[in-house]
C-alpha cells in the first residue's frame, strides 16, 4: 500500500512539506503538521482503532472532536503514558506511539469479543439479576469483570510532567474560538475589554476550518485570520488555544484546562514549560460560544468503521486533506449533511446515494439531485453490515410516522457511511452554570433556558445553526458583556454572512426495525455499548425517570460523559413511556466539560511543595546530629538523638537521665504562641480558660486548660501577663492553628465589643528549653544577666535580658518536673543560642532531648499531653484536674456544656495510673482494659477503658501508664487487665503521679 | 416478584427481554396509610421494607420528591464499614454490616456488596496508637480488625508512596477486611423492589410540601400530589432533615454542608481495596466499571446546592497525589457534591422526638450510606414499637441535651468539623 493512501493531493490545513513518523499498536505510519492522530489513521487507511467497552465490537473514528465515542487509544509509553485519549483531539507529533484499548491479544483479533457473542445474556443491568450465588460468590465474580472493565492502563510510575495553576480576572471570558466565539472577542476587545478566549483546539475558527462560507465577502478563513491578527494586537485580549473551559461554578469561577505542550514531543518539549496549565478565571461575564455536536442515527450495527458524522468527514476531507471513505453513503434527516455532500464530491469520493428521511423536496436535495447525486427522500438507513469495516448498508423506505418502514429494503454498497441526526447545542457549560435547558422543538434540541449567572449563549450553542446568525450573536453577546462590564468602548459593525435557507429538520430518534421485537442492537451510547432495546428495557422495569435509566444503563456515564448520545437516550426514553422529551428531562452535565488531569489540578503543589514541612531554627543542628524525627501537624521534630549504634529505646533512656540527673536541652520553638493585647486581654483569657486571670501578676505565669463549648478538653498551656494589656499565650504545638482560629472566631463573631488583638507569633520566637538540676548552671556558663536564682526567677515567672548576648525571655516553667527555662529569643538568633548553650552544656553533661524523652518525663510527672491522654470527650474533672475549674467565674466556654448530666455522672472515664504486677513489661499504648479475670470468648467483651500513654521508665528503672478507666479515680488499687493481640498484661490502678510527687525538685 | 437469577436471565434472553416485569409499581397515592415514610432514598426505602417484613406493617407508603435514591444514596462514595472505637457506633454498625453481608440475597437483587477490605492509613507513631486503641476495641466488639505494620500495607497497596521524601510517610494501617463497597444506587433498587412486594407503595415525584399536626400530634402530609393521612411519619430525608422537619414545627441540632466526590475516567484494575488518610484528608477507591472514586473534606460552608467549589477539588486531588504519586497523570471525569447534615457529634438521630407519631432517621454527616439495611432495620423498629431498637437507644435527640454524644472523633460540637 503506498503511503497516506487516503491523502487528498491538495487542500487542507497540513503542512506537506514535513513528514510525522508515528506508530500505531506496534506499526510505523507518516503524517503531517495538522493531522490528529484521528486523521493521519484514516489517511493511512486505518479504519479499526479500538474495541468497545462492554462487547469488544470494532470501532472506528466517528467524530473529529471531543465529543468522540469510540476511538480512544493509550497515548506513549512508561511514565508518560496516557490512557484514554481520544484519537480525535490528539495532535499528530514526531515519534508518537499510540495502542487500542481494551483488547487482547490485540485489537483484529480479540478475544473479549466473546461478549459480544453473549450479548444476549448481558442486557443493561443483567449484573443486578445474577451473581449473587453462592452467598460470597460476588467477589469472584467482581474480579473477572473488573478485569474485563476498565479501558486503559494507568502509567505505574509517578508522572514526570509538571503542571502549573493561574489565577486571571477578566472582564469576559469566552469559551468556544469559533464564529460566535471570535465576533464575541472582537466586539468586546474593542471596548478596551479585558478578554480571554479559550478554544479546546490548536487553532481558532471552530467549523470556519474546514466548512465553505464566506464572511464579510471574503472565505471565511481570511475572515479567522484577520480577526486573529486584530485580537492579538488588542492588549487586553488574550487568546488561548489548546484551552478547554472545563468547569463553571458559582460567582462566574471558570477552569480552563490548557494543554501547553501536548501537542509536542515529550522530548521536544521545552523543559521549562510545564505540559498543562489550570487557569482559575473569575470572569465579570462570560460568553458561551461553544458550538454543537452532531448527533449520530440510531439503526442496526450504526456503530462499525466507517460510520462517521457527516460533520466530521467534512473536517476531515477540508481541514485534514484525508478522505474518509472510497464510496459513501449519507444518512440524515436534516440539511447540514449536504455540506458533506459537496466536500465528499470534491475529494472525489464516489457517492452511492444521499438517504434522506425528510420525505419533502429540500433545496438540498434539488441541488443534489441536478448535480447527479441520487437521493432517496423519506428513506432511512436501517441496517449496515460488515466485520472490521463497512461494507454495505440497507436502506428502506419509512412510513409518515417515522415509527414503521413502508416498503422494501435494498442494499448499498459503501465503506463510508456518514450520519447526521441533527445537532445538540454544547450546554455543559451553561448547565453547570445552574441554568435549566429549555426543549427546542423546532430543531429537535435542548438550549439554554434563563442565565443564572453574569452569561450569555451565543450562536450554536443556543440552537442558531446558520452562519449569519452565530456572527450576529456572538457580536452582540460579546458587546453586551463589555456593556455590562463598564466598557463604553466604541460599537463596531458586525460581522456578515449570506443568511442560509434551511429546510426543518425531521427528528428521526430510533429507525424503525425491519423485524419485529427488540432482537435488533442499534446503539445510543457507542461509549458504553447501550442500545436502544436497553433503554426501553428500563422503562419497561420502571427505571423511567431518566437518571434511573441512565444509571441503570450507563448511558451517558462513559469518557465522553455522552456528548453524541444523550438526547437520543432521552427520546427514545420519551418514545417508550409515552412521554414528551421535556417531560422527561436532562441529566444534570458535571463538570468537567472533558475530563481533567489530577495533576493539573494539584499544579505546583506536589512534592516538596505539597504542604511544605516547617522546620525550626535549630533544624539544621538536629539534621547535622542526625536525629530521627517525626511529624507533628506540619513540624517534623527530632523524637529522639540516636548515639553512634544506638538504637531508640537506649537513646530515649539516656536522654531522660540526663534530663534527671544533669541537663537536656529540648527544641521547643514549635509551641504555638499566640501575643495577645488589648484593653480586655484578661476577660479573652477568662472566657476561653476555665480558670481566673485577674490576679495574674505582670511577669507571672499560668497554666490553663480551654474547653470546647461542649466541655471537653480541647487545649492547654501557659499564659504570661508580659504587661499592663498584654499576655503570651502558648499552646499546643499541634494545636497552634486550631487555637488561634477558635479564638479569632469568637472575637470576630461573637465578641465584638472585646478590645482584643491577636498575634500568632509562634515562628517569630525560637525556644531553647533547658531542663535538669544543673540548667542554672548551663546558664550562667553561656553568660546571662538575668538573676536567675530561685529568688530572683521564681517558678512560673518570667523575665527579660539577653541570654549568650541575645535579647531573651527566659520563662521559669517546666513539662519535665526538673528545675526548667524556656529562653524565648528572637528566632533569627534560634540556631546560635542553641548552639551555645549546647558548648556551654558541655561541662555538665548536656544532652539534646527529643520529642520521645519529653513524653516519658512528663508521663512520670502525671503531667496530660492533649490529643494523646485526651480525645475530645475527656473533661477537666476526668483527668482530676477539677482544681483548674473556677466555677464562680460568670462564665467560660464549656462551662455550661459541663453540668449536663452526662458530664456530671459517676463512672465516667478517668484518668488515672497504671503499674504492671511485671515491671519489665509495657502496655502497648491504644491497649483495652477489661476486668480481671474476663472473658475474652464472648463478644462484645466490657470494656473500661484504654491505656493513653505507656512509656519506659528510667527513673523509676520500671513501666509506667496512663489510662482512662470507668471510674477510675474510686478504683484506685484495683486490678485490670490490659488486652493485647495475643495475650493479657495485669496492672493495678493507681496515682498518674509516678515521680517526685511533691513536686519539689521543679523549683530546682 | 419474579425472581432474579441466572436461570431467569437465560430464559428472558430467549424472549429478548421483553417480558420483564416492572422493579416496583407506579401506584397513585391513597388516601391515608398507617405509615408515611418521607424519602425515597435507601434508608427510606430499607425502613418501608423492615417495616413489612419484622412487623408486618405494609400499609405504607414512600414518598420520593424527585426520584428513587436520587438524594445522598446515588451520590455517595459507596463505602460499607463497621470499623468504630465507640461501643454504641460499633454495635449498630456491625449489625448493618451483618446486613450487608446477607443483603444481595435477602433483596433477590445483586447490591454487589465487595468486601473488598477498608484500609485507614496510619503516618505517625501517635496515629499508630489511635488506630491499635481502635483496632483493640473492634475486636472486642467482636468486629474484624487488623493493624498493619509498614510491610503490610505495602503488600496490599504497592502503589502508595513508600519513598524517603513522602510527605505522608506510611507507619501502617488500620484494616477491616470486611469493609468494602456496594453499587448505590442497586441498594436502593433492591430494596424499593423488594419493599413493593411486600405492598409498600412507592410514590416518585411527590413533594412533601407540609407536615399536619393536630396538638403535639402529627397526622398526614401535605404533598404535591395532595393530602395523605398518616398514622406515624417516619422522617429520612438525609442533607434535608433540617428543613423538613421545621414543617413540623421542629429544629434540629443539625446543619446541612456540602461534600463533593470525584471520579477518573475507567482503567484497568490498579487498587484492590478502600484507602483512606485521615491526615491526607483523602480517601479512594476503584469501581468495578474501573473509575477511581475518590473524596476528602467538607467544603467548609453551609449549603442546600448539591454543587461544590473547585478549592475542595484541589484539595483532595492533590493529596490524592501525594500518597499515589502515579495518580497524577490520570484524568479526573466527573465531580459531583451532595448536602450533608452535619450534627453536633458527628452520629446520627435515629428515634422519636417531642412530637407523637412522629420519627426522624437523619444527622448522617456522611457515613449514611453504610448504614442504610442497619438504620431500615432500627427505625422500622422504632416506628412499629414506638420505642428505640436497643442497637438505637444512643442515637436519641435528647442526647445533645444531656450531653451523652457519640463523638468518635472528639471534635466538639462544631457540625463542620466531624
Amino acid at each position: 500500500m503506498p503511503p497516506q493512501p487516503f491523502r487528498l493531493p491538495q487542500g487542507g490545513r497540513i503542512d506537506r512539506s514535513r513528514s510525522l513518523a508515528f506508530t500505531f499498536n506496534g506499526r510505523r505510519y507518516d503524517g503531517h503538521p495538522g493531522d490528529t492522530l484521528a486523521s493521519a489513521l484514516l489517511a493511512n487507511g486505518v479504519a479499526l482503532v479500538a474495541r468497545s467497552f462492554k462487547y469488544h465490537r470494532p470501532r472506528g473514528v466517528m467524530s473529529a472532536g471531543a465529543e468522540e465515542a469510540c476511538a480512544f487509544v493509550q497515548l506513549g509509553e512508561g511514565a508518560r503514558s496516557d490512557p484514554n485519549c481520544r484519537a480525535t483531539q490528539i495532535e499528530l507529533f514526531d515519534g508518537l506511539t499510540a495502542a487500542s484499548l481494551n483488547c487482547w491479544p490485540n485489537v483484529q483479533l480479540d478475544f473479549g469479543v466473546v461478549s459480544d457473542r453473549l450479548h444476549r445474556l448481558l442486557p443493561a443491568g443483567f449484573y443486578y439479576k445474577t451473581f449473587m450465588w453462592p452467598r460470597r460468590g460476588w467477589l469472584t465474580y467482581e474480579k473477572l469483570i473488573r478485569r474485563a472493565a476498565g479501558l486503559g492502563r494507568a502509567p505505574s510510575e509517578p508522572d514526570p510532567d509538571r503542571y502549573e495553576k493561574r489565577f486571571a480576572h477578566a472582564d469576559l471570558l469566552i469559551a468556544g474560538g469559533g464564529p460566535a466565539g471570535l465576533a464575541a472577542a472582537l466586539a468586546a476587545g474593542r471596548t478596551g475589554a479585558r478578554v480571554i478566549l479559550a478554544d479546546e483546539n490548536g487553532e481558532f475558527g471552530g467549523q470556519l476550518l474546514w466548512r465553505d462560507a464566506e464572511i464579510d465577502g471574503e472565505p471565511a478563513l481570511r475572515w479567522v485570520e484577520r480577526s486573529l491578527a486584530e485580537l492579538s494586537s488588542l492588549p487586553e485580549v488574550r487568546l488561548l488555544p489548546r484551552s478547554t473551559v472545563a468547569g463553571y461554578y458559582d460567582h462566574n469561577f471558570l477552569t480552563v484546562l490548557e494543554r501547553v505542550t501536548d501537542h509536542l514531543s515529550p522530548f521536544a518539549a521545552p523543559t521549562a514549560t510545564p505540559r498543562q496549565r489550570l487557569w482559575k478565571v473569575r470572569a465579570r461575564q462570560v460568553v458561551l460560544a461553544t458550538g454543537a455536536i452532531e448527533r449520530p442515527l440510531v439503526f442496526i450495527n450504526n456503530d462499525l468503521p466507517g460510520i462517521m458524522l457527516a460533520g466530521a468527514a467534512q473536517a476531515y476531507i477540508r481541514r485534514h486533506a484525508v478522505r474518509p471513505g472510497g464510496r459513501a453513503v449519507i444518512f440524515t434527516n436534516n440539511d447540514s449533511a449536504y455540506e458533506t455532500v459537496a466536500a465528499l464530491s470534491e475529494a472525489g469520493v464516489a457517492i452511492t446515494a444521499v438517504i434522506d428521511a425528510r420525505a419533502g423536496d429540500t433545496a438540498a436535495a434539488e441541488a443534489c439531485l441536478r448535480r447527479g447525486i441520487e437521493v432517496l427522500r423519506g428513506h432511512a438507513v436501517i441496517d449496515a453490515s460488515g466485520g472490521h469495516a463497512l461494507r454495505e448498508v440497507t436502506v428502506a423506505p419509512l412510513d409518515g410516522s417515522a415509527t414503521a418502514l413502508a416498503g422494501a429494503a435494498s442494499t448499498l454498497r459503501c465503506d463510508l457511511l456518514c450520519v447526521s441526526g441533527g445537532w445538540s447545542p454544547t450546554v455543559h457549560l451553561f448547565s453547570q452554570s445552574g441554568g435549566k435547558l429549555a426543549f427546542d422543538a423546532a430543531s429537535g434540541c435542548f438550549i439554554p433556558g434563563e442565565s443564572r449567572q453574569a452569561e450569555r449563549s451565543a450562536g450554536a450553542a443556543r440552537g442558531s445553526f446558520d452562519l449569519a446568525a452565530c456572527l450576529a450573536e456572538g457580536h452582540a453577546a460579546g458587546l453586551a458583556a463589555a456593556r455590562a462590564a463598564g466598557f463604553a468602548g466604541p460599537d463596531s459593525p458586525p460581522p456578515q454572512a449570506p443568511a442560509q435557507a434551511m429546510s426543518p429538520i425531521r427528528p428521526l430518534w430510533e429507525v424503525p426495525s425491519p423485524h419485529q421485537g427488540r432482537r435488533d442492537r442499534k446503539f445510543v451510547d457507542l461509549q458504553n455499548d447501550v442500545t436502544a432495546a436497553d433503554i426501553a428495557l428500563a422503562a419497561r422495569e420502571g427505571y423511567r425517570s431518566v437518571e434511573h435509566t441512565k444509571r441503570y444503563t450507563t448511558a451517558g456515564m462513559g469518557v465522553d460523559q455522552g456528548k453524541t448520545g444523550n438526547l437520543n437516550t432521552l427520546a427514545i426514553l420519551a418514545g417508550e413511556t409515552q412521554g414528551a422529551i421535556p417531560a422527561v428531562g436532562t441529566t444534570t452535565f458535571r463538570p468537567p466539560y472533558t475530563p481533567v488531569t489530577i495533576g493539573a489540578l494539584a499544579g505546583r503543589g506536589v512534592g516538596d511543595f505539597y504542604d511544605p514541612v516547617r522546620k525550626t531554627p535549630m533544624s539544621p543542628w538536629h539534621e547535622a546530629r542526625g536525629a530521627v524525627f517525626e511529624p507533628v501537624g506540619k513540624w517534623r521534630r527530632p523524637l529522639y538523638y540516636p548515639g553512634p549504634g544506638e538504637g531508640m529505646e537506649a537513646a530515649v533512656r539516656r536522654e531522660c537521665l540526663a534530663v534527671r540527673n544533669a541537663v537536656g536541652l529540648c527544641d521547643a520553638s514549635t509551641l504555638g504562641k499566640i501575643d495577645i493585647k488589648g484593653r480586655d486581654a484578661v476577660t479573652l483569657l477568662d472566657r476561653v480558660y476555665t480558670n481566673s486571670w485577674g490576679s495574674l501578676a505582670i511577669g507571672r505565669c499560668r497554666y490553663g486548660l480551654m474547653l470546647k463549648d461542649d466541655g471537653m478538653v480541647f487545649d492547654d498551656g501557659v499564659t504570661t501577663r508580659l504587661g499592663e494589656r498584654h499576655y503570651l499565650m502558648t499552646t499546643t504545638s499541634g494545636h497552634a492553628e486550631a487555637v488561634f482560629g477558635w479564638l479569632e472566631e469568637w472575637l470576630q463573631c461573637e465578641w465584638l465589643g472585646l478590645d482584643v488583638y491577636l498575634t500568632s507569633v509562634t515562628t517569630h520566637w525560637a525556644t531553647a528549653m533547658l531542663a535538669g538540676p544543673r540548667a542554672r548552671e548551663v546558664l550562667a556558663a553561656a553568660g546571662t544577666d538575668i538573676d536567675t536564682s530561685r529568688a530572683g526567677s521564681p517558678y512560673m515567672t518570667v523575665r527579660e535580658g539577653h541570654v549568650a548576648g541575645i535579647p531573651a525571655r527566659l520563662f521559669r516553667v517546666s513539662f519535665t518536673g526538673e528545675l526548667s527555662f524556656e529562653i524565648n529569643v528572637p528566632a533569627r538568633y534560634g540556631l546560635a543560642l542553641w548552639e551555645t548553650l549546647m558548648a556551654a552544656g558541655a561541662a555538665f553533661g548536656i544532652e539534646p532531648i527529643g520529642t520521645e524523652a519529653l513524653h516519658v518525663l512528663r508521663a512520670e510527672k502525671g503531667y496530660i499531653v492533649v490529643g494523646h491522654d485526651t480525645d475530645g470527650t475527656v473533661t477537666p474533672y476526668d483527668l482530676g484536674m477539677g482544681w483548674i475549674v473556677d466555677q464562680k467565674k460568670p462564665d467560660f466556654i464549656g462551662k455550661r456544656g459541663l453540668r449536663r448530666s452526662d458530664l456530671v455522672r459517676t463512672g465516667r472515664r478517668q484518668l488515672v495510673g497504671l503499674l504492671t504486677d511485671d515491671p519489665a513489661q509495657i502496655i502497648p499504648e491504644g491497649s483495652q482494659i477489661v476486668r480481671s479475670g474476663a472473658s475474652l470468648a464472648a463478644t462484645p467483651v466490657p470494656m473500661l477503658g484504654h491505656v493513653t500513654s505507656s512509656y519506659w521508665s528510667p527513673a523509676l528503672q520500671r513501666s509506667i501508664a496512663m489510662a482512662l478507666i470507668e471510674g477510675g479515680q474510686d478504683r484506685q488499687g484495683e486490678a485490670v487487665e490490659a488486652v493485647l493481640p495475643d495475650r493479657t498484661l495485669r496492672a493495678v490502678i493507681g496515682t498518674s503521679r509516678f515521680y517526685d510527687p511533691e513536686g519539689v525538685r521543679l523549683h530546682g | 416478584m419474579a425472581r432474579y437469577s441466572i436461570f431467569s436471565l437465560a430464559r428472558h434472553a430467549l424472549r429478548h427481554h421483553e417480558d420483564w416485569p416492572r422493579a416496583w409499581r407506579d401506584p397513585q397515592p391513597k388516601p391515608a396509610y398507617d405509615v408515611v415514610i418521607v424519602g425515597g432514598g435507601g434508608h427510606g426505602l430499607a425502613t418501608a421494607y423492615y417495616l413489612a417484613k419484622n412487623h408486618g406493617i405494609s400499609n405504607v407508603a414512600v414518598l420520593e420528591k424527585g426520584w428513587l435514591g436520587g438524594g445522598n444514596t446515588g451520590r455517595n462514595t459507596t463505602i460499607v464499614r463497621s470499623n468504630y472505637l465507640l461501643p454504641a457506633n460499633a454495635r449498630f454498625y456491625e449489625h448493618s454490616l451483618k446486613l450487608w453481608e446477607g443483603l444481595s440475597r435477602e433483596l433477590n437483587y445483586n447490591v454487589m456488596f465487595s468486601q473488598r477490605g477498608v484500609l485507614n492509613l496510619a503516618h505517625s507513631d501517635a496515629q499508630m496508637d489511635a488506630y491499635a486503641r481502635r483496632g483493640n476495641a473492634m475486636r472486642l466488639n467482636g468486629i474484624d480488625a487488623v493493624l498493619l505494620d509498614r510491610d503490610g500495607v505495602r503488600d496490599m497497596v504497592p502503589q502508595l508512596d513508600f519513598s524517603a521524601a513522602a510527605r505522608f510517610p506510611i507507619r501502617g494501617g488500620l484494616l477491616q477486611p470486611r469493609g468494602g463497597t456496594a453499587r448505590h444506587d442497586a441498594v436502593a433498587w433492591g430494596f424499593a423492589r423488594a419493599a413493593d412486594a411486600r405492598g409498600v407503595d412507592i410514590i416518585q415525584n411527590c413533594e412533601v410540601t407540609g407536615i399536619l399536626r393536630e396538638g403535639d400530634r402529627v397526622t398526614g402530609v401535605e404533598t404535591t400530589r395532595g393530602t395523605i393521612r398518616a398514622g406515624k411519619i417516619g422522617l429520612a430525608v438525609a442533607g434535608h432533615t433540617g428543613h423538613v422537619a421545621a414543617m413540623a414545627g421542629l429544629r434540629l441540632p443539625i446543619e446541612s454542608h456540602l461534600l463533593q466526590a470525584a471520579v477518573s475516567e475507567p482503567l484497568k484494575p490498579l487498587l484492590d481495596t478502600v484507602v483512606t488518610s485521615g491526615a491526607a484528608h483523602v480517601y479512594v477507591s476503584q469501581s468495578d466499571k474501573g473509575e477511581l472514586v475518590f473524596g476528602g473534606d467538607l467544603d467548609f460552608y453551609n449549603s442546600y446546592a448539591q454543587r461544590g467549589n473547585l478549592p475542595a477539588i484541589a484539595s483532595f486531588t492533590t493529596a490524592l497525589i501525594a500518597l499515589f504519586p502515579g495518580f497524577g497523570r490520570l484524568r479526573l471525569m466527573r465531580h459531583w457534591g451532595g448536602v450533608m447534615d452535619m450534627t453536633m457529634d458527628g452520629s446520627p438521630i435515629i428515634g422519636k422526638t417531642p412530637l407523637r407519631n412522629f420519627y426522624i432517621d437523619g444527622g448522617w454527616c456522611y457515613g449514611g450510606f453504610k448504614a442504610t439495611p442497619g438504620s431500615g432495620w432500627v427505625f422500622a423498629h422504632t416506628i412499629a414499637n414506638d420505642a428505640p431498637h436497643p442497637l438505637n437507644e444512643a442515637f436519641s435527640l435528647e442526647r445533645f441535651a444531656s450531653g451523652h454524644v457519640i463523638d468518635e472523633r472528639g471534635a466538639g460540637p462544631v457540625p463542620g468539623a466531624h
